[in-house]
C-alpha cells in the first residue's frame, strides 16, 4: 500500500513542517545527548527548547526518551501542552517511528531478530512463543518489570538463526522449547536473588 | 476558462479544482477522502481522472483546471484504476454488510456496486482490531476503517478537538485516540461529526433502539417521547421525501403507532429555555455580571468549554438544554398532573445529536433521584425503528402532539438552526426590556450557514453585542479573541455542529450543503407560517409558570431547569 505513507504524513504536518523537523533533527540532537542525566524531569528538559514550535516535536521526543529511556504518558502530555499540540497528534507522531518506546525497559531486554535469515529459520514462531510465554506484545514490558520484548532487524548473526539477544547476550538456534527454558532460567535466577 | 470534459466544451471560472468543475457540469466523480471546504488531502485516489497529454492519472480533488484542459472522467483506464483502488481497500475489509450498521448507507458499499466489484481479486487479509464501545455516543470499529482520514480532519479542522488521529504506520496504521484508549478516555465531545463523514461503518452512533423496545414492551411503564425541533425537517429524507420536507405530523402519528403513549415536542421546553435564558441575559446585562452570556443547549459545546476553556464556565447559561428541561418537567410536573408515578415513566428523546446521549447520562442530569431522560435516539435510529415496524410514513395522517408539553411557538423551532436560539431569545428579551409586543423580530443577519455572525442590536437604549457561532473551530477563534481582549460581547450563541442541529451528528449521514440549506429554509418557512412566533406567547408555557414555576429564574426553576458545569481533563 504505497499510498499510506504520504497519506499519514500529510495529515499530521504540512510539507514545510516536515522539512523543518528534519533540519532540527540533525542540529539539536547532539546538544541534548551530551547532557545525559536520568534525573532531569521533562519540564527541565523542555527548557532547552525555548522557542519551540510544532516542528520541534521529534527532537523533543528524542531528547525526553534519551533521558527517561521511554516516553511515558505524562511526558507526552507535558510535551503536548508545551507545544500546544493535541495529545493524539503527539502520540500519532511518536508511534509512527520505531525508535520510540512507550514502556520502561525491563530488567532483561529481549531483542528478537526478524531479519531474513531468522525469518527463514522460523523466527515468527519464536516470537509467538515469547509473546505467549511473557504475555506481552512487542514493545511492551511485563508488569513485574522483568522482561521487555522488542523486534529488531538483522543483528548480524545470521549463522545463529533464529537468534535473540537478552541484555546483549546472544541465544542461538532457538526453538520454542529452548525459549521456555531460557525465560525460566532468568525467572529462577531472579527468584533466588530475592 | 474553457475546458473540455468528456468531449463537451464548458466554461469554468479559473482556480477551481477539476472535481468542482465536473460537479458544476453535473458530472459525478466518486470520492472517499474529499471534504467540501477543507483542503484536499488527495490520499484515497478514488477521484482520479485522465487528462489528454498527461501520462499519469491525476486526482481531481487536488488538481486545478487549466486553459484548454481535456478531461476524461470515465474512460476505461479511469474506471479500471478506481476499481483496483477499491479492490485493494477491500482486501482487508470484513465484508460484514449484512450485519453492519451502515448497510444501505455505506459509501464503500455503494462504490463497490457502482464499479461492479463482485468478487475478490486479492486474498482476504483481515486484521482483527478491537471495537471501541466505551463512548456513550459512538461506536468505532477500526476493522472497517479505510484510513481515508475524513474523521481525523473533521475533528481537527472543523471542531479543533483532535480527539482522534492516525497512529503507527504501514499495515499497523489505525485511527484512534491518544494512547489508543477508548473514546471515553479522550477529550472527544461526542459531536458525531466524524460519523457524519465516515464513508464506512467504522464510526456510527451507539444504538439504543433495544432499550426503547424493551420499555415499550413493558406493561408497567408509561413510555413518553419528545422530539427535537430539527427532526421534523430531516426525518423525511430517510423515507424518500425531498430535503426540507416537514413531516412533523406524520412523525407524531408514527411514534404513536409504535406504542409511545404520549408524544411531546422538545420545542415546548425550548420555549421554556428562552424564558429562562432571556431573563438570565437581561439580568446579567443589568448587573454587568458574567458577560458574555453563552448559550448552553449544545452539549458538545459544553464539554468543549469544560475541557479547553474552563475559565469561561461561569459565562455559560446555567439553563439545562431543552432536552433535559423537558425530561425534568415530564417527571416532576406532567407526571404529577396526570397522577402517574414518575418512577413508572420511561422518557425517550429523539435528537439530531449523538452528544445528547452523553448529556442524558451526565450526573448533573438527575432531578429528585430520577434521571431526566432514560434513552436518547438519533434521527437515524428513529428511522430504523419506523422501518422495523414497517410503517409507511408518507401514508400516515398527520397528528398533533399531546398537551400540554406539545405546544410550541415557532421561535422554538428555530433552535434547530444556527442563529435560531439567538433570534428566539432576542424576540423575548425585547419584550422583557420594553414591554412592547407589537412586532416580531426577524433577524436576517443570523439567517445563513456562516460560522461566525456578529450583530449589534439596540433595544430601548440597551446595546447588545451578539455573535452567533457554529462549528467549534469558530468558537475557538472567538473565545481566543475575547481572551486577548480584542472582542467583547454580551450574548453568544454556540452550536457545536456547523450549521446547527439540522446538520447534527445524529442526522442522515453526509454533510451535503444543498440538503442542509433546504432544511434551514424549511425551519424559517415554518416560522413564517406560524401564528405564535414568540416563546412567551406559548399558552402552555405561560400556564406552566402560573401554576408551577412561578416565574423565570425562580427557586423551582433553579431546582429543575438549571445546572452546573465542571472543568474536565482528558486528552
Ligand atoms: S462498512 Fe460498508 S462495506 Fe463495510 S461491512 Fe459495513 S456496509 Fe459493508
Ligand atoms: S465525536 Fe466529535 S469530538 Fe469526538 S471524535 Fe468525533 S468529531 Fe471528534
Ligand atoms: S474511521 Fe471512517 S472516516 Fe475515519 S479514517 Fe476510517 S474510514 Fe475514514
Ligand atoms: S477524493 Fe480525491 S484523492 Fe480522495
Amino acid at each position: 500500500m504505497l499510498i499510506i505513507f504520504p497519506r499519514i504524513i500529510l495529515t499530521l504536518f504540512s510539507i514545510c513542517d516536515i522539512i523543518h523537523i528534519v533540519m532540527l533533527n540533525t542540529d539539536k540532537n547532539g546538544d541534548c545527548m551530551s547532557k545525559q542525566n536520568t534525573n532531569i524531569t521533562v519540564t527541565s528538559l523542555l527548557k532547552k527548547f525555548p522557542k519551540a514550535n510544532r516542528g520541534d516535536l521529534i527532537p523533543i521526543l528524542q531528547c525526553v526518551q534519551e533521558a527517561e529511556k521511554f516516553l511515558s504518558k505524562n511526558a507526552m502530555m507535558e510535551i503536548g501542552d508545551f507545544l500546544k499540540l493535541p495529545l493524539s497528534k503527539v502520540y500519532g507522531v511518536a508511534t509512527f517511528y520505531n525508535q520510540f518506546k512507550f514502556h520502561p525497559p525491563g530488567k532483561y531486554q529481549i531483542q528478537i531478530c526478524r531479519g531474513t535469515a531468522c525469518h527463514v529459520e522460523g523466527s515468527s514462531t519464536i516470537l509467538a512463543a515469547l509473546i505467549s510465554d511473557l504475555k506481552i506484545n512487542t514493545g511492551e514490558t511485563t508488569p513485574d518489570g522483568l522482561f521487555s520484548l522488542e523486534v529488531v532487524a538483522c543483528i548480524g548473526a545470521c549463522g545463529l538463526a533464529p537468534v535473540m539477544s537478552i541484555n546483549g547476550e546472544f541465544f542461538a538456534k532457538l526453538t520454542t522449547e529452548k525459549i521456555k527454558h531460557i525465560i525460566q532460567d532468568f525467572r529462577d535466577k531472579e527468584a533466588s536473588n530475592e | 476558462m474553457k475546458i473540455e470534459i468528456n468531449h463537451q466544451s464548458v466554461n469554468m471560472p479559473s482556480g477551481i479544482s477539476i472535481l468542482d468543475a465536473c460537479k458544476s457540469a453535473n458530472i459525478n466523480i466518486p470520492t472517499l477522502c474529499y471534504l467540501e471546504d477543507l483542503f484536499p488531502s488527495g490520499s484515497c485516489r478514488m477521484c482520479v481522472v485522465e487528462i489528454a497529454g498527461n501520462k499519469n492519472l491525476v486526482t481531481s480533488c487536488s488538481t486545478q483546471i487549466t486553459e484548454g484542459m481535456k478531461i476524461f472522467t470515465h474512460s476505461n483506464r479511469v474506471i479500471a484504476a478506481r476499481k483496483s483502488i477499491l479492490e485493494l481497500l477491500l482486501s482487508n475489509h470484513p465484508d460484514d454488510c449484512l450485519y453492519c450498521d451502515k448497510n444501505n448507507t455505506c459509501e464503500l458499499q455503494k462504490l463497490s456496486a457502482e464499479l461492479g466489484v463482485r468478487n475478490r481479486n486479492f486474498s482476504k487479509q483481515l486484521i482483527e482490531k478491537e471495537i471501541d464501545k466505551s463512548s456513550p455516543s459512538l461506536i468505532r470499529d477500526p476493522s472497517k476503517c479505510i484510513l481515508c482520514g475524513r474523521c481525523v480532519r473533521v475533528c481537527e479542522e472543523r471542531q479543533t478537538v483532535s480527539a482522534i488521529s492516525f497512529i503507527k504506520r504501514g499495515s499497523q496504521t489505525k485511527v484512534t485516540t491518544a494512547f489508543d484508549g477508548g473514546l471515553n478516555t479522550s477529550n472527544c465531545i461526542n459531536c458525531g461529526q466524524c460519523a457524519m463523514v465516515c464513508p464506512t461503518g467504522a464510526i456510527v452512533e451507539k444504538n439504543n433502539i433495544k432499550d426503547v423496545l424493551a420499555a415499550l414492551a413493558d406493561k408497567n411503564k408509561v413510555v413518553v417521547v419528545q422530539h427535537a425541533p430539527a427532526i421534523s425537517v430531516t426525518l423525511g429524507e430517510l423515507f424518500g421525501f425531498k430535503p426540507g420536507s416537514d413531516v412533523n405530523g406524520q412523525m407524531t402519528a408514527a411514534l404513536r403507532k409504535m406504542g409511545f403513549q404520549f408524544v411531546f415536542e422538545t420545542s415546548f421546553s425550548a420555549d421554556v429555555t428562552i424564558m429562562e435564558e432571556a431573563s438570565e441575559l437581561v439580568d446579567r446585562v443589568k448587573k454587568g455580571e458574567n458577560l458574555p452570556l453563552m448559550t448552553s443547549c449544545s452539549p458538545g459545546w459544553i464539554k468543549f468549554v469544560e475541557h479547553f476553556y474552563p475559565e469561561f464556565l461561569n459565562n455559560l447559561s446555567s439553563c439545562k438544554s431543552p432536552q433535559q428541561m423537558m425530561g425534568a418537567l415530564i417527571k416532576n410536573y406532567w407526571a404529577f398532573k396526570k397522577n402517574i408515578n414518575p418512577r413508572d415513566v420511561y422518557s425517550v428523546s429523539i435528537m439530531p445529536c449523538t452528544a445528547k446521549k452523553f448529556e442524558a447520562g451526565r450526573e448533573e442530569m438527575i432531578t429528585g433521584g430520577l434521571a431526566d431522560i432514560d434513552a436518547v435516539l438519533t434521527t437515524r435510529e428513529l428511522a430504523k425503528m419506523i422501518d422495523m415496524f414497517n410503517i409507511n410514513l408518507a401514508k400516515l395522517k398527520p397528528e398533533d402532539a399531546d398537551d400540554p408539553l406539545g405546544e410550541h411557538s415557532s421561535a422554538a423551532k428555530l433552535f434547530g438552526v444556527t442563529g435560531g436560539v439567538a433570534e428566539a431569545a432576542l424576540r423575548t428579551a425585547a419584550f422583557l426590556i420594553t414591554n412592547d409586543d407589537s412586532q416580531v423580530h426577524e433577524i436576517h443577519e443570523y439567517r445563513d450557514l456562516e460560522g461566525i455572525k456578529e450583530l449589534t442590536v439596540t433595544i430601548a437604549g440597551i446595546t447588545l453585542k451578539t455573535v452567533v457561532i457554529s462549528g467549534l473551530s469558530n468558537a475557538r477563534l472567538v473565545l481566543d479573541d475575547i481572551k486577548r481582549g480584542i472582542k467583547q460581547y454580551h450574548f453568544i450563541e454556540v452550536m457545536t455542529c456547523p450549521g446547527g442541529c439540522i446538520a447534527g451528528g445524529g442526522q442522515p449521514f453526509g454533510l451535503d450543503k444543498d440538503r442542509i440549506v433546504a432544511r434551514m429554509k424549511a425551519l424559517y418557512q415554518i416560522d413564517k407560517n406560524e401564528k405564535i412566533r414568540k416563546s412567551h406567547h406559548n399558552k402552555d408555557v405561560v400556564k406552566l409558570y402560573e401554576e408551577f414555576l412561578m416565574h423565570p429564574l425562580s427557586q423551582k426553576s433553579h431546582e429543575l431547569l438549571h445546572t452546573k458545569y465542571k472543568p474536565r481533563t482528558g486528552y
